[in-house]
């Protein structure tokens, strides 16, 4: 028998989050827990800030101009290389509950096997690996899947719509009648994407996970290997978990995030020190992604709602962690916990305030780019806990669950399995992590390049709708923990810009060719 | 494509084969000027049909419900000599997201499109022989 994989995905989740990591809003004592036992990374970095080419990431361990996935829409093809087949061709049997999103979501003409699947209540399909074997649907011989709303074809909306079709309505409407991310405001304060939501605890897609991923593990033999993947949709909005956990966090005591400048003149001061796109989208007047509705204004966002989205978010983090706990307690109970790697993420962050802004973009900054990441090794490895300030990258998962089984990684990997201590770290040359944001959304294109080392983050820009490509971010993490203050045209940091601008060039990616299209906008 | 106008022109003007070469559309039916046709996702969609000119090539479809304010399809057969031609398939949406979806879509039906008819097989070019329009699915059920 060889160690068990159980990989835990949350969706947009801050850092800052967890109590491990100093969050004060949410009490997240299991993942605490697992961190006191195991590694806690302190410089996690997504290789994007939106979920599609993030998800890829991790599936293939490839950067998004290797796999291709360069935006949310575009779909990762069925045959891109995948760890999860890697394990399943070593033997492991392979879940992936919860959340996909490696083929859009918006899909009425049924392309994408993610959709089809679930909506034929399979359990998988046989599709092209990259190899050419012909195996389950990227190697996950049991997917079971849910996104943030009961609406579509996934397994999680079937059951609603199967079981508790009354509760449909009490949850928020992702998107509006135009079919755009939804603007609408809720809760106390009429904030964006919050709603109080009646449906009950069991039945919401925290839970539901949580339930799924135990039955699939009750269904295996004592000594199956096994990897896997729990995917909660949760803390992404819409911010709507099950109005009766909203008491534990009263928004009228969450004071403001530290990265939420007070004052509309400080705010303004801050993002009119950064390229133009920040200042434009705050004031309405360029939104360059889907993911952040169209019709909501940023600048008009109240203390009060940055209090009450904050507050909810924290609950949603809350129901995550004690549904992770029913998970580990329910392996503990089969026997398998002395065998058993848990590996706690997330795909990117959520800016929940700071600069005056919620939801995500192109904005390289740490409420989107410092993820949670957390990794229990087996306590049979003997592994000693540490906490890892050396740069990791979600592009080194992958490699680490290879390493976890026993394997090689593949030669398609990117990264490189994750370090155990900063010395680890330091011996495998783990120095720097890159960041990719390309999106070209109703005529609207930016483009990004970012590099975290050092303690530095350096962003550079292609010529885009409102960019000429001589823009940059440089910010200094120790002196400048909120990334308020731009660097990029200081000459006293001229010297470290050039170095880290010629290094990220030195280290960019092969691109894939051609460029894989758009297919939807998420 | 690397075949003549005319043979791209002879599957593209019948209304009632569009399922057997645009991938997502699993049956369709046509009864006079109007064809409906079902999504892969079980979703139901009536179109109008506007243009079917054999001179210029160009197929239109009007959709007005369901997903769409409006939705305009058009698509053109032009020669580009005697043995290629181009196919264009545009689509005017509102709301614009469904613009991005159809993108996507229609992209998948050009390339099963030129695939057919390039290889000389396929569903499209067995139903040809067909004298009259049908109403038929893609699991070759006949209305």
């Amino acid at each position: 028998m060889g160690r068990k994989i159980l990989f835990i995905t949350t969706d947009q989740q801050r850092y800052d989050t967890l109590g491990c990591n100093g969050g004060q809003l949410s009490r997240t004592p299991v993942v605490d827990g697992l961190a006191a036992e195991g590694i806690r990374y302190e410089r996690a970095v997504p290789q994007s800030v939106v979920c599609m080419p993030s998800r890829s990431t991790m599936l293939t361990g490839q950067y998004p101009s290797t796999h291709g996935v360069w935006m949310n829409g575009v779909a990762l093809p069925v045959d891109a290389p995948s760890v999860a087949a890697v394990l399943h061709r070593a033997g492991y049997r392979t879940a992936l509950v919860g959340k996909p999103h490696f083929e859009p979501f918006l899909d009425p003409f049924g392309r994408f096997p993610e959709n089809t699947i679930a909506r034929d209540g399979l359990p998988t399909a046989q599709t092209r690996w990259a190899d050419g074997t012909i195996g389950p649907h990227r190697g996950f011989d049991h997917l079971e899947l849910a996104t943030h709303s009961p609406a579509g074809n996934l397994h999680y909306a079937r059951w609603m719509m199967e079981h508790h079709v009354d509760a449909l309505g009490g949850f928020y409407a992702v998107l509006d009648k135009d079919l755009e991310v939804n603007a609408d405001g809720g809760g106390d304060t009429g904030a964006p994407q919050v709603k109080v939501n009646p449906v009950a605890r069991d039945w919401y897609h925290t839970d539901w996970v949580a339930d799924r991923t135990i039955a699939w593990l009750d269904g295996l033999a004592a000594d199956d290997d096994w990897f896997c993947w729990m995917s909660f949709p949760d803390p992404h909005h819409p911010w709507d978990p099950p109005a009766s956990e909203l008491g534990r966090v009263d928004w009228r005591d969450v004071p403001l995030p530290a990265g939420y400048p007070a004052s509309p003149r400080e705010r303004e001061c801050v993002l009119d020190g950064k390229p133009r796109h920040w200042r434009l989208w705050y004031d309405g007047e360029l939104v360059s992604n889907y993911e952040a509705p169209t019709k909501w204004v940023p600048a008009t966002m109240t203390a009060d709602q940055v209090r009450e989205v904050n507050a909810v978010n924290a609950v949603e983090v809350e129901l995550i962690d004690e549904a992770i706990g029913r998970v580990v307690a329910a392996v503990a109970a089969r026997g398998w916990d002395d065998d058993l790697d848990v590996v706690v993420t997330t795909d990117h962050g959520e800016l929940q305030g700071d600069f005056g802004l919620l939801f995500k973009g192109p904005y390289h900054v740490d409420g989107l780019m410092r993820l949670p990441l957390v990794w229990r090794p087996a306590p049979s490895a003997r592994v000693a806990p540490a906490a890892v300030t050396r740069p990791v990258g979600l592009v080194d998962l992958a490699p680490t669950f290879c390493s976890i089984a026993g394997l090689a990684a593949e030669p398609w990997m990117q990264g490189q399995a994750l370090p155990v201590d900063d010395g680890d770290a330091e011996a495998r040359g783990f120095q720097r992590v890159l960041t990719e944001w390309d999106s070209e959304l109703f005529g609207v294109a930016v483009h990004l390049r970012t590099i975290t080392r050092d303690g530095w983050v350096c962003t550079t820009y292609r010529p885009g709708t409102v960019h000429d490509g001589t823009e940059g971010e440089l910010y200094d993490l120790a002196d400048d923990p909120l990334q308020q203050v731009n660097r990029w045209d200081d000459p006293a940091g001229r010297a470290i810009r050039d170095d880290l601008v010629a290094d990220l060039h030195d280290h960019l990616p092969p691109v894939r060719v051609p460029r894989l299209p758009l297919e939807a906008p998420v | 494509m690397d075949v003549p106008a005319e043979q791209a022109w002879a599957v593209v003007s019948r209304a009632d084969l569009l399922h057997l070469w645009f991938p997502g559309i699993v049956a369709c039916t046509v009864d006079g000027d109007t064809r409906t046709i079902t999504l892969g996702s079980g979703m139901s969609l009536a179109e109008t049909l506007l243009t079917n000119d054999p001179l210029q090539r160009r197929f239109q479809y009007r959709i007005a419900g369901g997903l769409f304010a409006e939705h305009l399809g058009t698509i053109d057969v032009i020669a580009l000599d005697e043995g290629r031609c181009l196919v264009v398939y545009s689509s005017d949406a509102d709301p614009a997201t469904m613009a991005v979806v159809l993108g996507g879509a229609t992209g998948g039906a050009l390339e099963e499109l030129a695939r057919q008819l390039e290889t000389g097989a396929g569903p499209a070019l067995d139903a040809l022989s067909t004298a009259t329009p049908t109403s038929t699915s893609t699991d070759g059920a006949t209305a």
